[in-house]
């Protein structure tokens, strides 16, 4: 019976390298599986897919370096998927530590579909203050952002004379690490009716159910298995579909812990008391 | 006068936000929006609020040869090092985030790296919580367990290569009682965030002037 | 070769934090040490290029008359915030936080009201001609019974509460769920780069 008081105190460097193994080796050896497309995914890819050509899709980089592996592939794949339907986009981000993601994602994608800078797309940079700016954004644009990123007047970008505030933007894909997800459904989406799509990172997304079925987002691209899935759809696998074995894999491990765990508690428990 | 100058400053600029909602013309309009874009500003400076204690406090460190100084070193030439790298940049490049600048050097090989791991750190600590205080004592925490259990498995696509009925379950766990409950949760979130607005435009609320 | 050394440190750093998992020791305080120091001026930085000079500077060069002079305002707020640096003069900062309270505060009110109370109510009134509907609206009012706190909860609102509580641990636990699936991710992440970038184990 011993080995049940070792399955109860399993050392926790034990469980460390454990998963370690168990994520490293289905990226050395390249292991995929099929992803299982779900609904919330379907319909954000979906808003972008029906907007008419040439339509003005906003995004907006609210995450860092601290969620960018589940995120930065919903980038990638949504702005692939906006360009190759000639769609036009413009960036922002609300994270200060996040807004070089959003360049790195411009400049990997954009060349691949002969996406010109000013034309096709910009980057208008980063500015504090969250819900103001979104409440700001609403009635122009350029009282927040003068210029963009590299400070060229937003006049003088063609791509952005005509766009002045939401009424000028088809569709708004935040990607959202923390509380900014809800307040772009709030101030922009509530209160001018700005279309919105959600990549949220897995800590969020269980938080933006309520927003779909009351239609305040017309899509949502949960963690990395929504980012996989967006993957799948679009046809161009990436490091979403890569990590989803691994990630299989790690969930099982963690399962096997829950249980053994559980096990170890209660036969050492109901032993003690007998 | 401390108090009662900041009092008013918030009771002013809380019923002008209110206000502009139900009538955004003009004077309103055009005052809510520089309200608006001062929030922006001042929240800007709000970044910069911990540098002087980090500083401050590491300096000190160094100077005192305090225990661990080196380390307080390491932080300063960090700090240091980026500074002249973002100013290099600014001065030399077509922007802040031009793609190959000292400062996206510095934001590739250095922030990415220490942020991403030190976050990634977690999965490790999960499991060994997981391990270690996930129990199916009551009913509850058995719900709980079961709940979390179906949605990482339908979650991910083993779920479906072991049977279809999980990626089903785990979506209708989200659509269904997941969020009804955190709908619930979010209206009476919402009832206490209109309370405690109203509290602190009112002048009732006042913990945030000590 | 500027990338190869760039990915040499970024691997070094990854594994001096990583090797806090066995134990506290020097290569992760240094580590830690270096991402508070490089993130401090990396705010600094921001806030000069993407704040200070675009709303505040820029705007000063450009604009004219009247609306020049105004924005004196703001900044003279920014600064106050920064009064908090000197113990002195430190209660000039309430007029900051004041001005942001207040804008936050009164944002809050309607955003909370219309991007939330009505739309969410507004979802919750659903024909009940299916089993899902029911449970839902069953759901949402369970919950907000356990989260009343004004009565005792005895007679209906005993089984009331109960019931939210079932939600709200199903609800607790599809969060866990995709809490783990968040951590492994970035997880994930760390490893796909020391293994295809760094040793390029695999192309």
């Amino acid at each position: 019976m011993k080995i049940f008081e070792k399955i109860a105190n399993i050392d926790s460097r034990i469980i460390y390298l454990l998963l370690l193994l168990v994520v490293l080796i289905p990226l050395v050896f390249k292991l995929v599986l099929p992803i299982n497309l779900s609904d919330p995914v379907k319909q954000a890819y979906q808003a972008i897919e029906q907007l008419p050509e040439g339509s003005v899709v906003m995004f907006s980089v609210d995450y860092d370096a601290s969620s960018a592996p589940e995120i930065q592939p919903m980038l990638l794949a949504t702005l692939r998927h906006a360009f190759s339907k000639k769609h036009k986009v413009v960036l922002l981000g609300q994270w200060a530590l996040g807004l070089p993601f959003g360049e790195i994602g411009l400049n990997e994608v954009a060349p691949q579909f002969n996406a010109r800078y000013g034309v096709d797309y910009v980057n208008l940079g980063y500015r504090p203050g969250y819900r103001a700016q979104m409440v700001g954004l609403g009635r122009e644009i350029r009282d927040f952002y003068a210029t963009d990123y590299k400070g060229t007047p937003l006049d003088q970008i063609p791509l952005m004379q005509g766009i002045h505030n939401y009424n000028d933007i088809d569709l708004l894909v935040g990607l959202e690490a923390g509380q900014a997800g809800e307040e772009w459904i709030q101030f922009a989406g509530a209160r001018y009716g700005l279309n919105i799509i959600i990549g949220a990172t897995g800590v969020i997304a269980p938080d933006m159910f309520h927003y779909m079925q009351a239609r305040q987002i017309r899509g949502l691209i949960g963690g990395l298995q929504g980012a996989a899935e967006y993957e799948t759809m679009i046809n161009h696998l990436g490091t979403g579909v890569a990590g989803m074995v691994a990630q299989s894999w790690a969930h099982l491990l963690l399962l096997g812990f829950i249980i053994a765990g559980n096990v170890g508690y209660f036969v050492v428990r109901r032993r003690k008391q007998s | 006068m401390k108090k009662e100058i900041p009092l008013a400053i918030t009771f002013i600029t809380g019923l002008i936000i209110i206000v502009t909602f139900f009538i955004p013309h003009q004077p309103l309009g055009t005052m809510q929006q520089r309200l608006l874009i001062w929030y922006s500003i001042v929240l800007g400076f709000t970044m910069l609020l911990g540098m002087d204690s980090l500083l401050r406090s590491n300096l000190q460190r160094i100077a005192r040869r305090s225990p661990g100084w080196p380390f307080a070193l390491v932080l300063i030439i960090g700090f240091l090092g980026t500074l002249a790298a973002g100013i290099y940049t600014w001065a030399t490049s077509e922007s802040l985030l031009s793609l190959g600048s000292s400062f996206m050097y510095v934001y590739t090989y250095f922030i990415i790296p220490l942020q991403a791991t030190m976050f990634s750190l977690l999965a490790f600590f999960i499991a060994s919580a997981a391990y270690r205080a996930f129990r199916a004592r009551t009913l509850e925490a058995t719900l709980l367990l079961i709940t979390a259990a179906v949605v990482m498995l339908g979650r991910v696509p083993i779920g479906a290569e072991i049977s279809q009925w999980l990626p089903d379950s785990a979506s209708w766990i989200m659509e269904v009682p997941q969020m009804a409950a955190k709908r619930g949760i979010f209206i009476g979130v919402a009832l206490g965030t209109i309370a405690m607005s109203l509290r602190v435009i009112l002048g009732l609320e006042r913990t945030y002037l000590t | 070769m500027m990338q190869i050394i760039g990915t040499w440190i970024a691997a070094g750093l990854t594994l001096a934090i990583f090797s806090f998992l066995y134990k506290d020791n020097p290569f992760y305080k240094f580590a830690e040490h270096l991402y508070v120091g490089v993130s401090a001026a990396y705010a600094i930085l921001y806030v000069l290029y993407f704040d200070v000079k675009p709303l505040l500077v820029d705007k000063f060069i450009s604009e004219q008359g009247g609306e020049r002079w105004i924005l004196l305002v703001p900044a003279a707020f920014g600064l106050m915030m920064l009064a908090r640096w000197i113990p002195k003069v430190s209660w000039l900062s309430r007029w900051s936080i004041a001005l942001t309270v207040g804008i936050a505060a009164g944002l809050g009110i309607t955003g909370q009201i219309q991007g939330i109370l009505l739309p969410q109510i507004r979802g919750t009134l659903v024909p009940l001609t299916t089993v899902n509907n029911v449970l839902m609206v069953v759901g949402v009012i369970s919950t907000l019974i356990y989260f009343y706190f004004s009565a005792a909860h005895k007679g209906a609102l005993r089984y009331g509460a109960r019931l939210g509580m079932v939600f709200i641990m199903m609800a607790f636990g599809a969060s866990f769920g995709y809490t783990v699936m968040a951590r492994i991710s970035l997880l994930i992440g760390r490893l796909h780069f020391l293994v295809y970038e760094w040793l390029r184990l695999v192309k």
